[in-house]
């Protein structure tokens, strides 16, 4: 056995992970931050984008150091069917001044940055070790085990990411259904910064965040994204397990299918392909979390499930970065009083639920079950793009007022009236 | 922009490949008897494949996902996955 006991064993060096250490570290705790991949970073992935605040909250103008791209100023979300496409776009320029509302990231080196200011504060970080096993004593955790080697804990700190590997072999996470989960895959394509402000029509560094319904999905449950980095564009789509379980076209050509979509391709012309990579993203919400703590650990980040798609955003690293701040006050709190029992550790629950983390995703709690409705990936955007098509068409036919056109077009498209009045209650009131 | 194949895809990643443990591993018998096979679709790296009427699996270019893991009708039992030992697998650097 090894001598050497640490506070926190924290694994897994995201944005959760880091966070927590670098707390811990800075008040003093011995804490180590155990990474599978040689540096830390170099196994993450997202769409491409972090709200600000909360890690401005635990940094304040961690932006003046921190390798960000570039802040948003400018979201749209575009519905995509065929020839026709509309967008609903927003500008707005304070988004792209101090407090920087979000900004686009890529995190290889964002999450190299995040570790080091662990490191600095006085974490151990362990880079390229994969953990085995959780080593658990009289059904209580009290540490980890990789390869050969054993480290002890009071507390170990899962933030392993989504398929959340420790908390399920802690029997804290059940294993979860295919429909609780959606894979996203992204590429990075490079074009010249000046080509991408040019193009999306943005300021100086400023910043787009695109968002894409539609045809993208292949009438599957998901969507696509487009984020700007400097010189690069995030290009990807996100589409539900349980529909690829009955999907009969591979997913890569999807993809592909995407890029060359008259509505998309114009935007990546003349790009480079400069990585492809892939993830599954948590996308149930409360109906998926895990059981948050246990005897000797806790589980942040998402192998939380702490992520919230609304549609119109889409978040996860505020969720981490938040959910390791309260892991590190629990951790501190269950120090003072040497109590790392699962009561002990009950602390992290109420401090989730007095901050963002748990009150939005219960606020948000029924949205996943809205954002399943198979209208919303076919038919409506059908019904948008048709509409709008016909309010900008002039062509010498007789004149249609807008009351007649929308109920025409109701008419022609696979929604009812009711099913109509029921998506547009439900969603006003669930998003 | 031109359309790319997967192995053009996989191509301009950083692969650190293990050429002594492989971190995934399929049981055959089971899987000739799931008539979807999902998984042929769903991972994005195309890394499941059917070659002479089996099931065919290549390490090599995995990202590393779960996609498998969770997609398998058999989940649980066909597939043995675990993330690829320390210091091996994909490398992103831009992420």
């Amino acid at each position: 056995m090894a001598e050497e006991k640490f506070t926190a064993i924290v694994v897994g060096a995201g944005p959760a992970g880091s966070t927590a250490a670098y707390l811990l570290a800075k008040e003093g705790h011995d804490v180590v931050l155990v990474e599978r991949g040689t540096t830390p970073g170099s196994k993450n992935m997202y769409g491409g984008r972090m709200y600000s605040h909360a890690l401005n909250r635990i940094m304040p103008g961690f932006w003046e150091e921190a390798p960000v791209e570039r802040p948003i100023a400018r979201e749209s979300i575009t519905f995509l069917n065929g020839d026709q496409s509309v967008s609903i776009s927003c500008g707005n320029m304070s988004w792209a001044a101090n407090p920087f509302h979000s900004f686009t990231l890529l995190r290889a080196e964002f999450d190299a940055w995040l570790a080091a200011k662990a490191e600095e504060a006085g974490a151990l970080l362990a880079c390229g070790i994969r953990v085995d096993e959780l080593l658990i004593d009289s059904g209580r955790v009290i540490g980890i085990r990789a390869g050969e080697d054993e480290m002890l804990a009071d507390v170990v700190v899962a933030a392993d990411g989504v398929n959340s590997i420790l908390a399920q072999k802690a029997g804290l996470a059940k294993m979860f259904a295919p429909s609780q989960v959606a894979t996203g895959v992204k590429q990075i394509i490079e074009l010249p910064a000046e080509t991408i402000s040019q193009r999306f029509e943005l300021e100086g560094n400023n910043g787009a965040a695109r968002l894409f319904v539609g045809d993208c999905s292949n009438g599957m449950q998901g969507g696509g994204f487009l984020y700007t980095n400097k010189s690069s564009l995030s290009l990807g789509l996100v589409i539900n397990v349980g529909e690829l379980q009955r999907c009969q076209v591979k997913l890569c050509d999807i993809m592909e299918d995407f890029k060359s979509n008259p509505h998309i391709a114009p935007l990546i012309e003349g790009g480079e392909v400069a990585e492809y990579s892939a993830h599954l993203v948590p996308e149930a919400g409360l109906a998926m979390m895990p059981q948050l703590y246990g005897d000797g650990m806790i589980v942040a980040g998402d192998a939380a499930g702490f992520v919230l798609n609304l549609g119109y955003t889409v978040r996860g690293m505020d969720f981490a970065i938040a959910s390791g701040e309260a892991a590190a006050r629990t951790v501190m709190e269950a120090k003072a009083r040497n109590d790392f029992s699962r009561q002990g550790l009950s602390r992290y629950k109420e401090l989730l639920k007095q901050s963002f983390v748990l009150r939005d995703l219960e606020a948000y709690r029924k949205a996943p079950d809205f954002l399943e409705n198979q209208r919303m990936f076919k038919a409506y955007p059908k019904l948008v793009t048709g509409l709008a098509s016909k309010l900008f068409t002039v062509d010498g036919a007789p004149p249609v007022h807008l009351m007649k056109m929308v109920f025409d077009q109701i008419k022609q498209s696979d929604i009812s009236l009711i099913q109509l009045a029921r998506d547009g209650w439900k969603g006003a009131r669930n998003l | 922009m031109k359309r790319l194949t997967i192995e053009q895809l996989l191509g301009v990643n950083k692969f650190v490949v293990d050429d002594e443990q492989a971190h995934i591993k399929v049981n055959k018998e089971i899987c000739s008897r799931c008539q979807p096979k999902p998984c042929t679709f769903a991972c994005p790296a195309s890394l499941f494949s059917i070659k002479d009427e089996e099931l065919s699996f290549d390490c090599a270019g995995c990202l590393e996902c779960g996609t498998c893991r969770v997609v398998c009708p058999n989940a649980g039992i066909a597939i043995e996955w675990q993330y690829p030992r320390g210091g091996f697998g994909v490398h992103y650097r831009y992420g």
